[in-house]
């Protein structure tokens, strides 16, 4: 019973807290109405048992939406603490289209036949997935491991102000390199 | 708390994102918005994993989701940094360059 309740005490703070990040007036309070979110559904994955990858989100997306509020006040053109935040296009569109996808999926949540479960719980959950990984699904983490060394690549590459194209041309044969500020000792 | 009821919430977490995603100008937000429905997702995962096979292998792809999360997170920022310092300007209308 107790358990009932805190689920749906959570899943209230959840959906209230995903809507208040499109309502409220600043972006700082939007990031952290996220991660209000982020943490109940956190919550909520710790009560299915599922213990590491429940605290995982939590510190992550904590962690994340510390970031993006920082972001957000760096490069954002709009005041963050003040001005009104109505900047939607095409939302004329957007709720209806939201609105079917949620009509849809909550038909084949509620009517669709859920089998019951098959199989039985590990006895140590974390201790299995950590089993799982290092054998079985080891390739999964090789894959993963790949994809986030490339994405901090490109991650830089997008980012970075000035790269060695700028400074030493296309074909990279441009000498003495052009620096905004010359350097060096005139070699 | 019982798989339908999980999947509802997952369904009304999604439909958010979703609405965010479609209706924001800010690249930021756009980003919140897919976020929110990758939150929904986890849930989803994590109720199905519980109720109907509760077996490591589930808990694995609940860790591709957040390792997709992440690399989402990244590189949203890195194109609105490089939009920012290109065309000084944080909305999506101004990066319509590949529509159409």
């Amino acid at each position: 019973m107790v358990t009932h309740l805190v689920f749906w005490g959570l899943a209230v703070v959840a959906v209230l807290a995903g809507v208040a990040v499109f309502v409220v007036n600043s972006m700082a309070r939007a990031s952290y109405s996220l991660a209000l979110s982020f943490i109940a559904v956190g919550l909520q994955v710790l009560l299915l048992q599922q213990l590491y990858v429940g605290v995982l989100v939590i510190l992550m997306m904590v962690m994340e939406m510390a970031i993006m509020a920082v972001y957000m006040n760096m490069f954002m053109g709009m005041n963050p603490a003040m001005m009104s935040m109505n900047m939607v296009h095409g939302a004329r569109h957007a709720l209806p289209v939201s609105v079917g996808v949620f009509l849809l999926l909550a038909a084949g949540a509620l009517f669709a036949p859920w089998p019951s479960r098959r199989g039985s719980l590990p006895e140590d959950v974390t201790a299995a997935l950590g089993t799982e990984l290092m054998g079985p699904k080891m390739l999964a983490m090789a894959a993963v491991g790949v994809v986030m060394a490339a994405t901090i690549v490109s991650g830089v590459v997008l980012a970075a102000h000035r790269t060695r194209y700028d400074r030493f041309g296309d074909d990279l044969r441009r000498r003495p390199a052009a620096d905004p500020q010359p350097g060096g000792v005139g070699r | 708390m019982t798989v339908r009821t999980v999947l509802l919430v997952a369904a009304a977490l999604i439909s958010v994102g979703l609405y965010g995603a479609l209706s924001q100008q800010v690249v930021v937000m756009v980003m919140m918005g897919l976020e929110l429905m990758l939150n929904g997702l986890i849930l989803a995962v994590a109720g199905l994993w519980w109720f109907c096979a509760p077996d490591p292998s589930g808990q694995v792809l609940l860790l591709v989701v957040l390792a997709a999360m992440t690399v989402e997170m990244a590189m949203g920022f890195a194109v609105a940094t490089s939009l920012h310092r290109l065309r000084r300007s944080d909305l999506t209308d101004t990066a319509a360059d590949l529509s159409g």
